[in-house]
This record gives C-alpha cells, sequence and structure tokens, in this order.
C-alpha cells in the first residue's frame, strides 16, 4: 500500500465513521426537542421518558462524534498539510464559524443532557433547541468547506499561489447551497429512517406497545417528509454538477461518449477500457432530461477528459445508484406510510425495520461519490490529491491503528445502544 | 505595533490558556483516576466522574480551536508542525479518542461500577488522560526548542524533532502542571473532608513534581539560533503565585488555592508565549513571517469577535449551573 493510498483510506475511514455521528448530532435534537415539546404540552410523563431514553442513546453518539470530529480537524493538517497550507486560510471562514457552532452545541448539550433538574423546563427546552441549531449550522458549515473543494471560487491563482482571497466568496461557492441543502435533508432522513426501524422492530416483539408507537410515529414523520423533499434537492444538485464539474456526473452516470439526447443509464457495471456498461437499463433521453431539463441537451462524455483527470468509475458509478436507488425505495416508503395512515390502517412495521439501515447506507454512498468522483483532485481543478499528501512515510501504521480503534469503538458504541435502546421503559418510568 | 498577525497570536495564546485550565485539568482528572488509591478509593473516582461529565466536550473545544485558528491564520506553520509533530499529534489525538469516549462508556455501561468492563472502560480513561497531556507537551517542547522547524523554514525529521530529552521532560511537565490544577479544583467538588485532604496531598505532591521538572527542565533547555527571552520578572511573578497556591493548599484555603493555581498556568504559559514572540516556531517562523492575506485575518478576528459575543454567556450559564456550590 503506498503512502497516498493509506492516507487517502485513512481519510475515508475517518468521515465515513465521524459522518454517521455528525448526522446523529444534527437530527436527534429535533426528535429530542419533539418528544419534549410534547411533554410540555401534556405533562403525559411518557413523552419525557422518550426524549430521556433519546437523549441518553445520544449522548454517546455525540462524545463519539465529538472525539472523532476532533481527530478529523488535525487530520486535515496530519494527513495533507500542503492542501491546509494553500485551502486553510480561503476556507477559513466556514471553519472558523463551524468551530464556534460545535463549541455552542458541546456547552448546550452539557445543559441538555444533565441539566434535566437543575434548569427550568423551558430553559431545558431552549438548551436543546440551542443543540438543535447549532448542531445544524456546524454540519451546514463543513460542508460549505467540503463544496468548495468541488468549486473552488474566492481567489485568484497567480504563479500557482492563491492571492485576492475573498473568504466570503470561497464560503458562499456556487456548490454551498445544493451541497448543504442536500445533505441537512440527508441527516434527517437517514436518523429518521433508523430510529424508525429500531422502534418498529420493538413493535412487532411487542405489539401495542404505546411508547415504541409514539416513538416510530415522530421518527417516521421526520425521515418521511425528508424523504419526500431529498429528490427535489437532489436534483438541483445533479444540475449543478453537470454545469460545473461535468465528468463527475458522466462518471456518476457511466458515460463515455459525449452525444444529445443522452439516455440514463440505470445500474449495470462500465468497463473503462471499452467505454461500455454492461447489464444496464437504458431510459432514452433519460440524462439529459434529468441534468438539463432539456431532452436534446448535450451531455459530455468521458471521453472528452483526459485520461488521467478520471475518477475511478466503477466506484463513482455503483455509489450513486446505491444513493438514489435507496433514495427512492425510502420516498416509495413514505408515500405507502402516507396512504396507511389516511386510510387509517396500520403502518407496515416490517417494511420499516427493513428500511432503518437505508438512510445511512444511502448518506455513505453519496459521501462516495462526491468525494471519489472529484478524484484525481483534492481541490477540483487546482491541486491534486497526491501533490497534498504528507512526506511522514509509514503511513499504513496510524491507518490501521485508526481502523482498529474506530472499529472497536463501532462495536462498543452498537452493543451499549443496543442495551439502552432494545428495551421498553418499564412501568414506574411512565408514571 | 498592535495588528492583525499580533491580535490572533494572542488570541490564539488565550485560547491555549483557557484549554489548559479547562481541558487540561480534565486530563489532570484522568491522571488522578489512574493513582486514586487508599480507604476512599471509589469516592475518589465519582467525584472525578461528577466533576467532568457535563464539561468536557465544551473544554475539548478550545483545542479544537486553536487548530482551526492556526490552519486559517498561520497556515504555514500549521502545515510545518502537522509534519513534524505527526507522531506525538497522533498519539496525542488517540488518547483524546480513547479518553472521550470511554468516559462515556462507562456513564452509559448498565453493566454498573462493580463490573470488569466497566473498569476497563475506566482503565482507558485514565492511560488516555495521561498520554495525551505528555504528547501535547512532547508538541510545545519540541517547538520551543527550536527543533520543529530548521532555519531555512523546512519541517523537522518526523522522528529526531521531537524525540529527544528536552521535549520528554517538558511532557511530564505539563503532564504535572495538569494533574496540579486538578487536584486544586477537585479539592472543592466535594463537601467530605477526607476526600478534600486527599485532593490537598495530590495537589501538593503534583506542585512538587512541577517544581522539580521545571529545573531538570532548565537545565536541558538548548540554546537556540535565535534568542528567546524571559523577563526575569515574570519568572519571579511565577514562582510567587505558585508559592502562594501551595502555602494555601497547606492552610486549606482552597477558594484562594484554585485563583492562584491557575493564575500560575496562566504565568507559566504567558511566560511562554512571551519568550517566543514573535517567533510561532522558532527559528524560522514567526508569526507575521507565516499569516494569511489581512482579509482572512480580518474576516477570522470578526468571527471571533461574535463567537466571544456567543460564547462567553453561554460557558459562564454552564459552569454556573454545573459548578456552583
Amino acid at each position: 500500500m503506498t503512502d497516498l493510498l493509506a492516507a487517502r483510506s485513512q481519510m475515508a475511514m475517518s468521515l465515513a465513521f465521524h459522518i454517521v455521528f455528525a448526522v446523529v448530532g444534527m437530527a436527534m435534537p429535533l426528535l429530542m426537542l419533539m418528544a419534549e415539546g410534547l411533554w410540555l404540552r401534556t405533562g403525559d410523563r411518557l413523552y419525557r421518558t422518550l426524549a430521556e431514553r433519546w437523549a441518553k442513546g445520544a449522548a454517546i453518539m455525540f462524545a463519539v462524534g465529538a472525539v472523532s470530529g476532533t481527530a478529523l480537524s488535525f487530520e486535515l493538517g496530519l494527513l495533507w498539510p500542503k492542501f491546509m497550507e494553500h485551502a486553510g486560510p480561503i476556507i477559513g471562514m466556514p471553519f472558523s464559524l463551524e468551530g464556534l457552532a460545535f463549541f455552542l452545541e458541546a456547552i448546550f448539550l452539557g445543559l441538555y443532557f444533565y441539566g434535566w433538574d437543575r434548569i427550568s423546563r423551558m430553559a431545558h427546552f431552549l438548551c436543546g433547541l440551542a443543540v438543535l441549531v447549532s448542531g445544524t449550522a456546524s454540519g451546514i458549515l463543513v460542508v460549505c468547506a467540503n463544496a468548495w473543494m468541488n468549486h473552488p471560487t474566492g481567489f485568484e491563482l497567480v504563479n500557482g499561489l492563491p492571492t485576492n482571497i475573498d473568504p466570503l466568496a470561497a464560503m458562499m461557492n456556487p456548490g454551498s447551497f445544493s451541497q448543504a441543502l442536500h445533505m441537512t435533508i440527508a441527516a434527517f432522513q437517514s436518523v429518521g429512517f433508523a430510529v424508525a426501524g429500531i422502534h418498529a422492530f420493538m413493535l412487532l416483539k411487542e405489539p401495542g406497545n404505546r411508547f415504541h408507537h409514539i416513538a416510530l410515529n415522530i421518527a417516521l414523520l421526520v425521515g418521511g417528509v425528508s424523504a419526500l423533499i431529498q429528490p427535489f434537492s437532489g436534483d438541483i444538485s445533479a444540475r449543478l454538477c453537470a454545469r460545473s464539474q461535468p465528468i463527475k456526473l458522466a462518471a456518476m452516470e457511466s458515460h463515455f461518449v459525449t452525444e444529445k439526447g443522452a439516455p440514463l443509464i440505470i445500474g449495470g457495471w462500465p468497463d473503462t477500457e471499452t467505454g461500455t456498461v454492461s447489464y444496464a437499463i437504458e431510459i432514452p433521453y433519460g440524462l439529459s432530461l434529468l441534468a438539463f431539463h432539456d431532452p436534446y441537451a448535450e451531455v459530455k462524455g468521458l471521453n472528452d477528459f483526459p485520461r488521467d483527470e478520471w475518477p475511478p468509475v466503477p466506484i463513482v458509478h455503483v455509489a450513486f445508484q446505491v444513493m438514489v436507488g435507496l433514495g427512492t425505495a425510502m420516498a416509495a416508503l413514505a408515500v405507502f406510510c402516507a396512504y396507511r395512515v389516511w386510510r387509517k390502517q396500520a403502518l407496515p412495521l416490517r417494511l420499516i425495520v427493513l428500511s432503518g439501515p437505508m438512510g445511512l447506507i444511502a448518506l455513505e454512498a453519496g459521501w462516495v461519490v462526491t468525494e471519489v468522483g472529484r478524484q484525481p483532485w483534492i481541490v477540483y481543478g487546482w491541486m491534486r490529491t497526491a501533490e497534498a499528501v504528507t512526506p511522514v512515510p509509514y503511513l499504513i501504521v496510524p491507518f490501521t491503528t485508526f481502523s482498529l480503534v474506530y472499529l472497536g469503538l463501532a462495536l462498543t458504541t452498537l452493543s451499549l445502544l443496543r442495551a439502552h435502546v432494545l428495551r421498553s421503559p418499564r412501568e414506574e418510568e411512565l408514571a | 505595533m498592535i495588528d492583525e498577525p499580533t491580535i490572533l497570536a494572542a488570541v490564539l495564546m488565550i485560547a491555549l490558556v483557557i484549554y489548559a485550565l479547562t481541558g487540561g485539568a480534565d486530563f489532570g482528572g484522568g491522571v488522578w483516576e489512574l493513582f486514586s488509591y487508599g480507604p476512599r478509593k471509589a469516592g475518589q473516582r465519582e467525584v472525578i466522574a461528577g466533576a467532568l461529565a457535563p464539561i468536557w466536550e465544551a473544554n475539548n473545544v478550545w483545542l479544537v480551536l486553536v487548530v482551526v485558528m492556526l490552519f486559517v491564520a498561520f497556515p504555514r506553520a500549521f502545515a510545518v508542525l502537522s509534519i513534524a509533530l505527526h507522531i506525538p499529534l497522533t498519539l496525542a489525538l488517540l488518547g483524546i479518542v480513547f479518553r472521550g469516549s470511554s468516559f462515556t462508556f462507562r456513564h452509559y455501561d448498565p453493566a454498573g461500577e462493580a463490573d470488569r468492563r466497566t473498569r476497563r472502560w475506566g482503565l482507558q480513561f485514565a492511560v488516555a488522560s495521561v498520554v495525551t497531556p505528555i504528547m501535547l507537551g512532547v508538541c510545545v517542547g519540541t517547538v520551543v526548542s527550536g527543533r520543529a522547524v530548521t532555519e531555512q523554514g523546512a519541517p523537522g525529521s518526523f522522528l529526531h524533532s521531537w524525540l529527544h530529552p528536552f521535549p520528554a521532560c517538558m511532557g511530564l511537565f505539563t503532564l504535572a502542571l495538569f494533574a496540579y490544577l486538578a487536584a486544586t479544583y477537585l479539592t472543592l467538588e466535594t463537601e467530605d473532608r477526607g476526600l478534600q485532604d486527599d485532593f490537598r496531598a495530590r495537589a501538593l505532591v503534583a506542585a512538587g513534581a512541577c517544581c522539580l521538572l521545571a529545573f531538570v527542565g532548565r537545565t536541558l533547555a538548548p540554546r537556540l539560533p535565535v534568542p528567546l527571552e524571559l523577563p526575569i520578572s515574570l519568572e519571579i511573578l511565577t514562582g510567587l503565585v505558585g508559592l502562594g497556591a501551595v502555602a494555601c493548599l497547606w492552610q486549606r484555603r482552597f477558594w484562594l488555592a484554585r485563583a492562584l493555581a491557575a493564575l500560575q498556568v496562566v504565568c507559566v504559559l504567558w511566560a511562554w508565549g512571551v519568550a517566543q514572540f514573535p517567533y510561532l516556531v522558532p527559528p524560522a517562523l514567526t508569526f507575521h513571517g507565516t499569516a494569511a492575506p489581512t482579509a482572512v485575518l480580518r474576516m477570522m478576528i470578526g468571527a471571533l469577535a461574535l463567537g466571544a459575543f456567543l460564547l462567553l454567556p453561554s460557558f459562564v450559564y454552564l459552569y454556573r449551573v454545573f459548578k456552583r456550590r
């Protein structure tokens, strides 16, 4: 394994690990606050127990998210010093504000988790609200910094070095809005479906349990609404990608030859040598229609770009298919659940359990699309990933170490969550 | 002259000082978990856990702030340090990851205190709390001794720059300092006189260790190509404050002891900052030489001002709710 590959693997592994905890930090506060708000309105103890139980599970996730996030802020420099040296000042604005948001989140989390009996009910609710706002803001800001790597703006290159830096323009780069929107919805969607899946599972074991029924309703509402609006934000992202990163779109779609009225390729396995895709379904004019809202629009193919600027096409293609496929399945399930509720029929619990992991898998797949799809660039069109890597040797050692540590953390978190979450509250907790 | 890099250098120092006073003391708490013994062993651990639980995550963010400030405002220095200090920083990170996660796992493990697994979390938490301060101190020691960067401004060797007696001594000094701070704070976290005495004794031992390591550090201190001058007045002030803190501990005046111990840490770090300024990474990199363009620095100062406006009241609220007795 080369040092570059080890560094890339460590970064990918750290991000893939952290992102699960990050979305919980963004979305769980909303679920907790909905339950707590119902408690404040109705005075029904069950809602407070639900909020507290969710808070317990979230607290474990938050702690692991906080430390793995701290690790990431160092890893940026430890693995990619040259990238940070040149890009750090340009994307300093979102990172500084993100630091601030992370700070507020940590402060109000302490108050929320340990303050149930120390501050007034209203103050407690407001602390939760502060966690929700700062947690979501912190996610959005990090995504703005990432969007800049896809759409580098806010500076001029003079002799290869960035000058005339405008940090605000860099933060408000063309990708920020669509990427942050897509990611924020994804956070609420994936966490909503995961939590709904857990409580649906418990309901299958204990039919009629009111606690899990209410929990399921809240989580499904958040996840379902997100799943229904997510395709629209996906459309915005895809159209931006078609215009500003055509090679990434071409890789996502395994679209090799530039043509007008390009077909949409669903599924299949691309062969980069022959420039063909086997076992795929083709929908005529589909890609032109989706990418430019015009069936006859010209879509650039991979063959128009030098070979050394191609991302790993099969990975990007498959990840994109996985994301879109799961997104479609979740949206369909959301429609089906809404229909069942409208007809006053029981919710399809087995399907909801099945959909539990879909959001998180789609989330990871989506990040594979945007990150692997940007390769070989670390900053699109300006700096290659290979140029940015640290000169420190034996990077396989930290990669292996962090992988083992994170594997251990993941297993422990899962087993602790299992002990807390897969359990119905006892009578006295609800009285 | 006060310009943007100077302002940000000062804010960087302030953030480091607050991190030492809050996050540093949290690590010190973990050190005393490792050295908890005697008839009140369980009580000591309970006090430590109760003191840390609501605040450690917030305190940890000061370190993130330092990192972000470094790469935004002084990117060249950040890149050089990330290369030369790759190994100690990675070890410090592993410590941070293990410390926070095992502390939380123990708190939420339904197995309970007596269980073997719970004890393992406790041990992990304690060992990680020892490793991280040492590694952070090693990094500071490497920077101070001018080994992190060559005179031409290239990053120092990823091994030889920090693998040296002086950084090692600074690592141990940092550990002792954090442990001293934590023990002094902990005297105020309990009403139990026996436990107060336990932490008082620990604070005095740690104070002795700090003193010893400071003298060892002085004899090991290398001569730099550029003079780092420490004003003698600051040294004397630090010494006097330290003596005062020890005297107050001795007389069981814990409130005053806490204030003086904190002031002592402020003095130690401030002396380091004063001695080093205008160098960020001596002997080659200065704050001004590595500063990002002025537009970026101004923007950052604005963000920090906004941050202070929101953060300080929130922080005060957090501490008022959990630390007022």
